[in-house]
């Protein structure tokens, strides 16, 4: 081969890199309204049920829909399904799918295709498994009708089906439904009112959505994840840009429409240009919390972890995750503030004037001999961080040995799962926050559960607040189930399982020409338009 | 010549080996695990377990170096634990960015560090001389990232000249792709061209003191056919050594460049690997990186022969 003609060859390898890897694939997105949207995350997995990541929910919304769904009043609204009942005996539920249901390859969605999703989800999601628990049998009746029968009455079951959060009970076809649960899904076809265009997916860039033209919209208003979900604009892009001054500056430039959640200390940058719209659209928004190991001293003692309760105070972790009194508040509540859920029994402990005093009396009574405290941090989550450094020095202020061990989120969850004492790689206290969903009723409430080693990372045991859940599951009557959940509250201020930090909400900021965003927790993009 | 090239690509190989073998086993002692992030926030640790049994994590060291290595030997770098696709098709999407980046940033750089650095040399001591120092000091010291934001303000937001972030394929246009790449390539650059154009001064000082070019001012050359026919390529060697060794500068400012301009590149693929425990991806990055630098350093060895025709291999 001659010289000339390597060098040809090179030029031409080279010139295909640079065209985008020799996929030359017109950009179709010219005379299309294309709506670009700057995600809280880079979309790394297509499987809702394998992963619990929030953003994977979000690509769930876009390209799966559900069979129920809940509105911003808490009720649950049929979805993919069109009339169902129960049975005299509360046993047996019949579902009826709507009309016209397709999945995006054109296929018709069928009963069987519910039947396997649901069962897929129930091997991994909490309520679910407490349904499955319930379960006799799913039974497909024809292509649009399906069964559930109980093994005894369960008042939860459509509240189960219509689960808002992570997990959310998707619907795909059989085949993909009918992977191990525990094993990544890699197919994207939904039956929901966008199609991702997987060839032009590139992780940690750009996810490509398209409108799909078969779905049809319910005639009700759309409503958090129910009601209509009509498609508004042509396609959808992703952008996902990581280092926030950068996207801030591509916002004010024009080069993207939507920024879903905007760091507090930019929101006065965004405000300035009137082009641009900086609103809090999330009504439930996001709970901080402090989580305690209990298999190890110190705060294996509840008066240890009591005595935080009366040093914590929720406005200056509301000031230092929101940085904006109008992002952040208190919320001295075990349930998230706004849901029914919320209750205030109790709360005077959190509400009431600080006490160090009787903090450090209770500390006393714990028998804390100077042990160190290990507080696990990360510093690539400004909202694990800021939380962290109040309690620390919180902990300081107190007399304690505290000692903060600031790294990245990857390792902070890592160590968080080590059961051992802190000698060996332990932990004391971490950080975390939960989307105000994840905390509106007890059955979805896990940081409150008390089944020891099987419970979430601190992994309290708590006999009396199991039975308080258990009998929360069977109660029928509202003001019962209400009752029970002021008494899971009054005896969680005295076993302390958590304690909540602040409510916040991240404000989301789009360009003036953008209109028609839902107030909900997930940044749902139908009914979204661009002029 | 063709012995000494055989030779030298034939020891990359070893080389190569050890780095494998030197990143897997620098990720395995990384705290840090995939499958919790995974599982996300609401997991429980049985989740996190029946993850990692999944994923094969949970097998001791040697079982998984052997797996991941011969499947290197195939050619195949594995698929990334949370895209679930192939690590190459991965880095493929990613070369033309970054590709694009490198090279525009290597020709700003070389472009105007190389007369800057000759231009110093022969005005030694003159304000000229004093400009193209401070500029290089400023330029070493500034940080890539604080740079670029100040470009990004200037350019972008308040000129809006040029886009703030992003890249387009040539595909898209010639002017498409080259508007993207020029904020970066400054930021990226300034960095290169402040070294360069000191070892190009530095190199030019020395070769400039010597009798032959004395000697060609005293047969009443040109001072640019001077400083550009003799000069110069005798002070090649140095030069064209620091912009090989630069290269190593390049790909770790790469990864801050393209996280800044939100550039769909290796640099930023290698972060987001890193911070979620991607082991596949970091793994092959790597890999990718240092037979890059390995092959670099080889060309930049073999080009002296081409500048200094007394240099034997």
């Amino acid at each position: 081969m001659s010289a000339m003609r390597r060098g040809a060859l090179a030029a031409l390898w080279l010139m295909s890199m640079l065209a985008g890897g020799g996929a030359l694939i017109a950009p179709a997105a010219a005379q299309q309204k294309t709506l670009k949207f700057v995600p809280e995350a880079d979309l790394r997995s297509l499987d809702p049920i394998w992963t619990t990541a929030y953003i994977t929910r979000n690509y769930g919304y876009m390209v799966y829909d559900t069979l129920f769904a809940v509105n911003e009043k808490f009720e649950v609204q049929p979805q993919m399904v069109d009339k169902w009942t129960l049975s005299d005996d509360k046993l047996t539920y019949t579902f009826v799918l709507r009309d016209g249901l397709k999945w995006h390859d054109g296929q018709p969605v069928r009963s069987a295709d519910c039947i396997a999703s649901i069962e897929r989800w129930a091997k991994r999601d909490a309520l679910g498994q407490k349904l499955a628990d319930l379960t006799d049998a799913w039974t497909p009746v024809d292509d649009k009708t399906f069964t559930l029968r109980l093994k005894r009455p369960f008042s939860l079951t459509l509240d189960a089906l219509a689960k808002p959060s992570s997990n959310v009970p998707f619907i795909m076809p059989e085949r993909v439904a009918k992977t191990d649960a525990f094993t990544q899904i890699t197919e994207s076809i939904g039956s929901g009112p966008f199609k991702m265009v997987k060839e032009e997916w590139v992780p940690g860039n750009k996810v490509v959505f398209v409108k799909n033209t078969d779905y049809q919209p319910r005639k009700e208003a759309p409503s958090w994840a129910s009601g209509g979900k009509t498609v508004k604009v042509d396609r959808v892009e992703w952008v996902y840009i990581p280092d926030s001054a950068t996207a801030a500056a591509a916002l004010n430039a024009g080069e993207v429409d939507w920024w879903q959640m905007v760091p507090p200390d930019l929101v006065p940058l965004l405000a300035k240009n009137k082009d641009i719209k900086v609103e809090n659209t999330d009504p439930l928004g996001s709970i901080g919390l402090i989580r305690f190991n209990q298999l190890h001293p110190p705060f294996n003692n509840a008066k240890m972890r009591q005595a935080l309760l009366f040093l914590v105070n929720q406005q200056d972790y509301a000031l230092a995750i929101a940085g904006d009194a109008k992002q952040g508040k208190p919320c001295p509540s075990f349930f998230t503030c706004g849901s029914p859920a919320e209750s205030r029994v109790g709360s005077e402990v959190l509400t009431g004037k600080r006490d160090l005093a009787k903090a450090k009396q209770l500390i006393q009574e714990a028998g804390y001999k100077g042990e160190k405290i290990v507080v696990l941090s990360a510093t690539d989550q400004p909202i694990v961080h800021s939380q962290g450094l109040v309690t620390t020095e919180l902990l300081k202020s107190a007399g304690l040995n505290v000692e903060l061990a600031a790294n990245d989120w990857g390792t902070l969850i890592n160590r968080r799962a080590v059961k051992e004492p802190i000698e060996k790689g332990g932990w004391n206290i971490f950080h975390t926050w939960l989307v105000g969903p994840d905390m509106t009723n007890p059955a979805i409430n896990y940081p409150m559960r008390g089944v020891g080693e099987k419970s979430w990372f601190g992994w309290p045991s708590d006999a009396k607040m199991e039975e308080l859940r258990n009998a929360w599951f069977d109660a029928t009557d509202p003001g019962q189930q209400k009752q029970l959940i002021d008494d899971m509250q009054k005896h969680a201020w005295e076993t302390v399982p958590f304690i909540p930090t602040a409510q916040f909400v991240i404000p989301t900021a789009y360009r003036a020409n953008v209109s028609g965003l839902l107030i909900s927790p997930v940044a749902f993009l139908w009914n979204v338009e661009k002029k | 010549m063709l012995g000494y090239t055989i030779r030298r690509l034939l020891a990359t190989i070893p080389v190569i080996g050890m780095v494998a073998l030197f990143v897997f086993s620098l990720l395995y002692l990384t705290p840090g695990d995939p499958a919790a992030v995974i599982a996300g926030d609401i997991a429980t640790v049985d989740d996190i377990e029946r993850i990692r049994q999944k994923l094969g994590l949970d097998q001791p060291f040697l079982t998984r170096f052997l797996v991941w290595a011969s499947a290197v030997l195939q050619g195949d770098l594995g698929i990334s634990i949370f895209t679930n696709l192939p690590v190459t098709q991965l880095i493929g999407q990613r070369v033309g960015p970054t590709l694009s980046l490198a090279l525009c940033t290597l020709i700003v750089a070389v472009a105007v560090a190389v007369p800057m650095g000759v231009v110093g040399a022969w005005k030694a001591g003159k304000l000229v001389d004093r400009l193209v120092m401070l500029f290089s000091v400023a330029g070493f010291s500034m940080p890539v990232f604080v740079l670029a934001y100040v470009l990004i303000y200037l350019f972008a937001v308040d000129l809006d000249w040029l886009p703030v972030q992003g890249y387009a394929p040539l595909r898209d246009g010639f002017w498409a792709w080259l508007r993207h790449l020029i904020l970066p390539s400054i930021a990226l650059g300034t960095i290169y061209i402040a070294l360069i154009a000191r070892i190009t001064r530095a190199a030019m000082l020395e070769v400039l003191a010597q009798d032959y070019v004395r000697t060609a001012h005293a047969k009443g050359l040109a001072p640019s056919a001077v400083l550009l026919g003799h000069a110069l390529k005798n002070a090649a060697v140095p030069i064209v050594t620091i912009i090989g060794i630069g290269v190593a500068l390049l790909i770790s400012g790469v990864v801050v460049t393209e996280s800044v301009f939100a550039i769909p590149g290796i640099g930023r693929l290698t972060v987001d690997a890193i911070l979620r425990r991607d082991y596949p991806i970091i793994q092959g990055v790597i890999l990718l990186f240092s037979t890059v630098y390995v092959l670099v350093n080889l060309v930049v060895d073999l080009s002296y022969r081409f500048f200094d025709p007394r240099i034997q291999y």
